[in-house]
């Protein structure tokens, strides 16, 4: 598998929204247990390809591969079967309000594995600790929890029922830079040496430098620049230099400004 | 030009959102035939939905009854049918009002609060979460609010009958002087079991429309606070209206034989 043997293929993908043109021809390539970062400025289409990934959108055009099997035209059963290889942390979190914090890291072992609710809240504790939360948390309404506890609760859901892929929606994002370092942690060790395939999207550096094997950017719904994680500031890419540095001026106009 | 850009646009617009409205039906459809079901879910939903509606809608039973049994001995004393009180009530709130007070009241109260909710799972991204947790959302949220929404109407709409009989009951020998026991016999001897189980049928629809319009609405709701917000006023309006439209169709199709 890990020799490029890829996990996760993006082929030519587009989406448009109307007449706005988000994403205009994607490749990407996920090789198996590591960790692949883009980057890119906001509104450059960074969520869009994830969602298109995870079936949430479904693509215009192009192909999505997953261990060589072509999803975007799978629903039903078929789908949430290859879903099950995925976990999935958001930007904002997006806990269920609705449960206790055992209950929506246990989630996708109760509804999608059908697991006994007992064991799974002992699975969902275990999940929780290794998040560094202890067990007198499991009993809590996600509305009580600080933002960076609930990205905790957050990773715990993605990591419970030990998927083979993990996306990262700007995991740091909102959070203050020594939290985002914990949470940055927290992915390498959850993550790292257990052979699970990421993909993070983010306009966090810091957190990019820490977590990345590879980076990729996107700009206009494409790939610009793609390389190992160590020559991001040898790149020889303008847009990808002023991105790095943070710049107004550069290449990128308009994408930059919020 | 432009007049008729503008109603070429509104018009297409309209299309596009029976068809969204079609297939958001079908797919509820499809989720309600398919396992897994959320026994647990449905029930938590029957409680909300159908026990917590209760107060509302036994109160305004309770007093439609009331000025019903007032407006029909004002009006009939003129020809002096006095005496026809009790059929009046009990046909016009087991046919008419029973169905379509209740079904207003838990449109206000159920359609909005359902939209509030399913839409704010929306736009913090909690639907999108149960997708990518192998969760169908149709059957994790739709499914259990339509079943218990149609299962507790007809239930509901019962009860409000029943406290609306009562509340005629109550003014008519209290302020009106009719002999209770009568009043009851009359009643009694006068509803036809196809009266009730109409307007139970017709509280089934309504709680279907009900469900229907506030999952669709909260479904489709984007752009955050502002999107729920106006997402929870479609979601009433429309089915406040939806439940009078409906209400002719049935009374037409019910009792036109």
């Amino acid at each position: 598998m890990a020799n490029g043997n890829p996990k996760v293929e993006l082929r030519g993908v587009k989406k448009r929204f109307g007449s706005k043109v988000v994403l205009d021809g994607i490749d990407l390539t996920l090789e198996a247990g590591k960790s692949l970062v883009v980057i890119g400025g906001s509104g450059t289409g960074k969520s869009v390809m994830i969602k298109c990934v995870l079936g949430i959108l479904r693509p215009d055009e192009g192909q999505i591969f997953v261990d060589g099997e072509e999803v975007t035209r799978l629903s039903g059963r078929a789908r949430e079967a290859y879903l099950r290889k995925f976990g999935m942390l958001f930007q904002s979190a997006a806990l269920f309000d609705s449960l206790p914090v055992w209950e929506n890291v246990a989630f996708g072992l109760i509804q999608g594995h059908g697991m006994k609710r007992r064991a799974a809240r002992e699975v969902a504790v275990e999940k929780l600790a290794k998040v560094g939360l202890g067990a007198d948390v499991a009993d809590l309404s996600p509305a009580e929890l600080s933002g960076g506890m609930q990205k905790r609760v957050g990773l715990a859901r993605a990591i419970a029922a030990d998927p083979e892929i993990i996306f990262f929606d700007e995991p740091t994002t909102g959070l203050d830079p020594i939290m985002s370092d914990v949470i940055n942690n927290l992915i390498v060790s959850t993550v790292k040496g257990l052979g699970i395939t990421t993909l993070s999207i983010t306009h966090d550096m810091a957190s990019a430098r820490k977590i990345a094997d590879r980076i990729a950017m996107i700009y206009r719904g494409r790939i610009v620049w793609d390389g190992a994680a160590d020559t991001i500031d040898n790149s020889g890419n303008a847009m990808v230099d002023q991105f790095i540095h943070g710049r107004a001026e550069g290449p990128i106009q308009m994408e930059v400004r919020r | 030009m432009n007049i008729l850009a503008a109603i070429g646009r509104l018009f297409l617009a309209f299309l596009a959102e029976t068809g969204r409205l079609t297939l958001f039906t079908g797919r509820a459809f499809a989720g309600l035939v398919q396992p897994p079901i959320y026994w647990r879910l449905i029930l938590q939903q029957m409680m909300r939905i159908g026990y917590f509606s209760l107060p509302v809608v036994g109160l305004t039973a309770f007093f439609t009854g009331g000025v019903l049994a007032l407006q029909i001995f004002i009006g009939s004393n003129r020809y002096g049918a006095e005496a026809f009180v009790p059929q009046i009530v009990v046909l016009g709130i087991t046919r008419e009002l029973g169905p379509v007070i209740a079904g207003l009241m838990v449109a206000g109260r159920v359609a909005a609060a359902i939209a509030a909710e399913i839409g704010t799972m929306r736009v913090t991204e909690q639907i999108d979460a149960l997708t990518t947790l192998s969760t169908n959302p149709f059957k994790y949220l739709v499914v259990p609010r339509l079943l218990a929404a149609v299962i507790t109407m007809p239930i509901l709409v019962a009860i409000a009958d029943s406290i609306g009989v009562f509340g005629g009951y109550v003014v008519a020998t209290e302020s009106l002087g009719f002999n209770g026991a009568v009043y009851l016999q009359n009643t009694v001897n006068f509803v036809t079991h196809q009266d009730v189980t109409s307007g139970l049928i017709k509280a089934a629809v309504f709680g279907f429309v009900i469900a229907l319009m506030g999952c669709y609405h909260g479904f489709y709701s984007k752009g955050g606070a502002q999107g729920v917000g106006r997402a929870t006023t479609n979601a009433v309006v429309s089915a406040s209206i939806l439940i009078l439209a409906a209400n002719y169709v049935l009374t037409s199709a019910l009792f036109a034989r």
